[in-house]
């Protein structure tokens, strides 16, 4: 089947990160050692290899395997392709009787296996959800990438990515005066359509905020729109803030990798900026991965942020920070303003299922809703098996949103898209609002296919951008 | 003989349990992972671990038939045992009087739902694809186990006499001499057989689940830093 399997990474690709050229000589050595290595340094990769009891919960759970109906996809076997490794190598029963546990040797076919199908998992974490250990094959995926990176067999999409990050900024490899010249265009925009000086800052020093947003809200549609929804935002609340043009990207693809080394690296270009520019928060935009390292790694990547205001946390969502000026009365919305949409809502899984917003648990699902009440009059849930933390994934997480996968996105948005499809017959739902660049550029090309309007997508703060009244109100520091 | 082979199981179910164990608690867990949402302090991840524990909470959201095969099977099993300690504890406290009949019972119920978890593996094509041999003699053991143990309950009673004074002679690591009921030394084997794939096998999910990071950690990196010991940075 074609675009099915990523492209191999090549030189050019693999050295700037640090990773081998090519395929190594003894790869077979190098990875089962790399394996060893990585069962030391990772508690989660050491008891998921023990501990699957193949009890199959998690079967039919993956959006890939309902999609593609390949039982490799499923995450129990997708893990069984490095567990055979690891007991064929690091168990005394896989050492003495290969066969009767099915223990693999790290050979040709199953190396071919795992450059196919650790490329097949978003790593949205939806089977450890309903896995009675909390196995999290996702935490699989990355250590399975990340061996085989270590041997020279790298996936090319993801390390050109990260590859564009270190040497221009962000992953569309946006250069800066680029970036100069889109937000001076946009604020333009902005004058002509609201009568009002609302500015997209560049690099400015001693601004309140620094705004982290993934590169795609400048410059891909629909994404921009959310963009300018921040701004609007940051204008009427009357709160200083800036981009930067060094750190551009809020996206980390080092996740994706499974590689440390290059979170930390890819992260640090954030904390350094931060501390350069005199900012006192960090705000993330709309996506779902980003958010996932923000939130989640940041603190221990680059931490302690002590340099900034401890009254707020540390990264905070866009979605937070709107949500509390809201609440004190900073922003007036006319929901009318969005009348002609039914509003549905797909939690991304980075956001659902790794992340928070908000003091309390679940937090993550409650503030982007509430956001969305506030800014338009109806809005409908998707079926309760596929919201929240058993949210399906968009299809291109993961590192899999590019045309080389087409044919796997295309059928891992198989089982979003018919929860969707769902509400747009029975509730007449028009409008998909989301929180997360991926999914945005994923359902954008993949809806089409499905006969969905590419209007449907948007961000969550599309609808801030169109309700908020400039001026209504004055804002409040 | 048998005495030899039954220090054997119990060193090797003991020391390799613990070896395992060691292994889980060594390695770090560089990052924090739970799957949210996830408590945000510790209480809430002991409440949490508790109901993974007692009542199989994410098995239940999976699949409600696994989870009742399973369930069935994991606390009648705990019961099995508790009753089982009857052959252990000397002398027995009054409370064992109390919990006989429903140990005898959960017995049934335990070859119940073993026998149900190996047809649903055998027919449901999904299962059947995601097994090796390994799980299925696992389950045919335990299987076995309670079936010899049934027997010897229902059919053929045993001297539980002289099956006491050898037991506690084992476990208290004083020798004994082989019983003489003969479905009784194959249900001892049996046993003893687990206690030696134990610590090799999948078996280890008993501990395991104690340490997962997704299930055990709390979710504040924002509020407290996580460090990790093997980046510690500059
Ligand atoms: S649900 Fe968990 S234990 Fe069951 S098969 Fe899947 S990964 Fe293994
Ligand atoms: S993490 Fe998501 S994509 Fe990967 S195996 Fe699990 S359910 Fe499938
Ligand atoms: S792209 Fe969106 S839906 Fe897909 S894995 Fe990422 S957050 Fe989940």
């Amino acid at each position: 089947m074609a675009h099915l399997r990523p492209y191999p990474a090549s030189d050019k690709h693999m050295t700037p990160l640090d990773f081998p050229g090519a395929r190594v000589e003894d790869w077979q050595q190098k990875g089962v050692e790399k394996l060893g290595e990585m069962l030391q340094k990772y508690r989660s990769l050491q008891v998921y290899m023990d501990i699957c009891v193949k009890c199959g919960a998690c079967a039919d759970k993956c959006h890939y395997y309902l999609g593609t109906g390949d039982p490799n996809n499923m995450p129990v076997q997708r893990a069984e392709l490095l567990r055979g490794v690891y007991r064929r190598y690091f168990t005394p029963a896989g050492k003495l009787f290969p066969k009767l546990v099915r223990a693999t040797e790290f050979d040709e076919t199953t190396l071919q296996k795992w450059f196919t199908y650790f490329h097949q998992c978003s790593q949205c974490r939806r089977c450890s959800v309903f896995c009675p250990y909390g196995i999290d094959t996702a935490e699989i995926s990355m250590a399975a990438r990340e061996i085989m990176d270590a041997i020279g067999v790298g996936h090319k999409y993801t390390t050109e990515i990260v590859g564009k990050v270190h040497s221009i900024g962000n992953n569309l490899g946006i250069p800066g005066p680029a970036l100069t010249g889109t937000l001076q265009f946009l604020e333009d925009d902005l004058l002509d359509t609201t009568g009002h000086e609302i500015r997209l800052p560049l690099d400015q020093e001693g601004a309140d905020v620094l705004l982290i947003t993934p590169s795609a809200d400048f410059f891909s549609e629909p994404h921009i729109s959310s963009l300018m929804g921040y701004a609007k935002v940051f204008h009427q609340a009357g709160i200083s803030y800036t981009f930067s043009s060094y750190a551009s990207e809020a996206a980390n693809f080092g996740m994706f990798i499974g590689s440390y080394a290059q979170k930390q690296k890819i992260a640090k270009r954030i904390a350094d900026k931060a501390r350069d520019l005199r900012v006192k928060r960090i705000v993330v935009g709309e996506c779902g991965h980003a958010w996932r390292v923000a939130y989640s790694f940041w603190n221990t990547l680059n931490g302690p942020f002590d340099f900034l205001d401890p009254n707020y946390p540390v990264p905070q969502h866009i979605c937070e920070f709107t949500h509390q000026l809201n609440e004190r009365g900073a922003l007036v919305f006319d929901k009318e303003a969005n009348d002609d949409l039914t509003v549905t809502f797909h939690d991304s899984c980075n956001v659902a299922r790794a992340s928070r917003m908000g003091a309390s648990s679940g937090g993550q699902f409650e503030i982007p809703r509430a956001l969305i009440r506030a800014t338009a009059n109806k809005f409908v849930e998707m079926d309760a098996d596929t919201i929240r933390e058993r949210t399906f994934c968009c299809g291109g997480g993961g590192g899999l949103l590019t045309d080389e996968l087409m044919d796997l996105r295309v059928r891992g948005a198989m089982p979003r898209v018919t929860a969707l499809k769902r509400v747009m017959e029975e509730d007449g739902v028009n409008y998909v609002a989301l929180i997360c660049a991926i999914c945005k550029a994923q359902f954008n090309k993949i809806l089409p296919m499905y006969g969905i309007p590419m209007e449907t997508v948007g961000g969550v703060h599309a609808l801030v951008n169109n309700a908020i009244q400039i001026g209504a109100k004055r804002g409040i520091v | 003989m048998l005495a030899l082979i039954a220090y054997l199981a119990l060193l090797t179910f003991i020391f390799g349990f613990g070896w395992r164990i060691w292994t889980y608690w060594r390695a770090p867990a560089p990052l924090k992972i739970p799957t949210t949402p996830a408590p945000v302090c510790k209480s809430g991840v002991v409440w949490r671990m508790f109901t993974e524990v007692a009542f199989f909470n994410s098995l239940f959201k999976g699949n409600k038939w696994t989870w009742l095969g399973g369930y069935l099977f994991h606390a009648a099993l705990a019961l099995v045992l508790i009753r089982h300690l009857r052959y252990f504890v000397q002398p027995l406290p009054e409370a064992f009087a109390y919990i006989q009949t429903v140990g005898i019972i959960a017995g049934l119920a335990m070859v119940g739902g073993l026998g149900f978890l190996l047809v649903r593996r055998f027919w449901v094509a999904r299962t059947r694809y995601i097994s090796s041999f390994a799980d299925y003699a696992i389950l045919a053991l335990l299987l076995a186990i309670g079936v010899t143990g049934l027997l010897m309950q229902y059919v053929f009673r045993p001297d539980i006499v002289e099956i006491k004074s050898a037991m506690l002679g084992w476990v208290t690591f004083q020798g004994f001499p082989t019983p003489s009921d003969a479905l009784f030394v194959v249900h001892f084997l049996l046993v003893l057989a687990l206690m030696f794939v134990f610590p090799f096998s999948k078996l280890m999910h008993l501990g395991g689940i104690f340490f997962s990071p997704t299930r055990n950690q709390v979710d504040n990196p924002r509020e407290r830093k996580h460090v990790n010991p093997w980046a510690v940075v500059e």
